[in-house]
């Protein structure tokens, strides 16, 4: 007896057999005429510069944050929804006191400034001294 | 003969599947071309018929590029997990009601999982996969920002996406998407139900297959070709077909929830077989699903893209407010009704 995951086990293997076909057929009758300066990485046709793997943008992991809390809400909403005629009232009631927790913590995200992806630019401190007054030369273009 | 008659139907949909996923990149190239007024691909056969194969034959003969600073095991698993992923989603959608062929009678839909939306809303997760594990593995710089950027962009839109099912749910009552679709019966579609909510999961389908509006992580004029720079040959061309099969399932998917799936309004009151009834029903959802797929394309040719703040704005705080005020609204109203 097959189970209906198990018949979705077997899409999932002829599809990834399909693929896994393709690409063995292409590796067999393709050419393969490398040489260094086709195997280094595209960067508009320069040389590239250093490592790709760097530090990126802290605002990524924010948002990773944030979406992992309202995932878990909207698991929690599933066997609601499912079952919500049946409960009527209660179910309805329980579920805005569920909600408006969460609202709590989506508005402290939202003044925060977390939702916001274009941050204004950081305000780096400035002398006002007088004395101190560095004048930047001025450059007149040619 | 279970084994064997799931094992026929699988061959059988996967088969047609691949060859509608073929057609509908003619379908977009013919279409845009209609769109700018040029002519598109008509040489290859009747009408340009048999470009996909002509592509095809051309993307197996070329080289294969990956760069030496490549993480190699990666790059050559994502597009196989992006590909895959994206055709297993359509095995529990249903695509037909029974039908009865050589004395057996066949569900029109490969797997009836009692967790339909669920298991939908995990492969669409797992697709994120395909994406971010190429940009990071390919090791450039544009391809790096490119699945980056989609991992942050599918991240945000499943939470609108997965609240706007869930008045679906509420609905029908059930998870599974045979439910779903008989719940529909006659003019009851859920488009009429639920349109705040259509509006929201289409919108959202848009960002998770990264089509146009929300194309930022391919964004040509910044980014080259976003994460798959570094592809090419027969990789490349499993990233490309698997941005069709994505948006041919989306709209499948959406057919399902929203347009009433297989269900073909009236179709009884002509006094069809119930053989036949089956085979136009299987017509009007691969009709319904083509006449969304091209809505996919029309909206690619004619919208700009959005700035990435836009996106991002748009989906936490538009589409995630609204869509919770959806499921309230949904769920006050049952209430009153009952």
């Amino acid at each position: 007896m097959l189970t209906d995951f198990g018949k979705v086990f077997i899409f999932f293997l002829i599809g990834g057999l399909f693929v896994a076909a393709g690409l063995i057929a292409a590796w067999v009758i393709r050419p393969k005429r490398w040489y260094p300066s086709k195997l280094s990485t595209y960067e508009c046709g320069e040389i590239p510069v250093g490592d790709a793997i760097v530090k990126f943008n802290i605002r990524f992991y924010v948002i990773a944050l944030i979406f992992l809390i309202f995932d878990v809400e909207v698991v929690f909403l599933f066997p609601w929804a499912v079952v919500f005629k049946n409960l009527g009232m209660f179910a309805f009631i329980e579920m805005l006191v569920f909600l408006s927790i969460l609202f709590v913590g989506y508005a402290y995200v939202w003044v925060k400034g977390d939702l916001e992806w274009d941050k204004p630019a950081p305000q780096l401190p400035s002398i006002n001294s007088k004395q101190l007054k560095i004048s930047t030369p001025q450059t007149t273009p040619d | 003969m279970e084994l064997l008659i799931s094992v026929i139907k699988i061959v059988v949909v996967m088969g047609v599947m691949l060859g509608i996923v073929a057609y509908v990149v003619l379908l977009e190239r013919r279409l845009s071309a209609a769109i700018q007024n040029r002519i598109g691909p008509n040489r290859v056969g009747w009408q340009g018929l048999l470009q996909p194969i002509a592509d095809v034959v051309k993307l197996v003969f070329k080289e294969d590029i990956v760069p030496l600073k490549s993480n190699r095991f990666i790059h050559d698993l994502a597009p196989i997990i992006s590909l895959a992923v994206a055709l297993t989603t359509f095995a529990v959608v249903p695509f037909g009601d029974k039908i009865n062929l050589f004395g057996y009678d066949i569900k029109l839909q490969i797997a009836d999982v009692n967790i339909g939306i669920l298991f939908i809303l995990a492969l669409t997760s797992l697709g994120v996969y395909g994406l971010t594990l190429s940009g990071w593995s390919s090791n450039s710089k544009y391809a790096l920002l490119g699945g980056v950027r989609s991992s942050a962009q599918m991240i945000s839109y499943e939470l609108s996406m997965g609240l706007a099912v869930l008045g679906v749910v509420m609905i029908a009552g059930s998870l599974q998407l045979d439910t779903i679709v008989e719940a529909q019966a006659g003019w009851k579609w859920n488009i009429i139900l639920q349109p705040i909510g259509f509006i929201t999961f289409v919108t959202a389908a848009f960002a998770e297959t990264n089509r146009l509006p929300f194309d930022l992580p391919e964004a040509e004029p910044e980014l080259v070709a976003g994460y798959h720079t570094e592809y090419s040959g027969m990789k490349f061309a499993a990233y490309y077909l698997s941005e069709y099969a994505n948006m041919f399932v989306s709209s499948a998917i959406i057919t399902t929830l929203y347009l009433g799936g297989w269900q073909v309004p009236f179709v009884h009151s002509f006094g069809f077989s119930d053989f036949w009834i089956g085979i136009i029903q299987v017509f009007g959802f691969l009709t319904k699903v083509i006449l969304f797929v091209s809505f996919f394309i029309i909206i690619r040719w004619t919208i700009p893209r959005f700035r990435y703040d836009q996106l991002m704005n748009l989906g936490w705080k538009f589409m995630l407010p609204v869509s919770i005020l959806n499921l309230l609204i949904t769920g006050l109203v049952i209430l009153l009704l009952s």
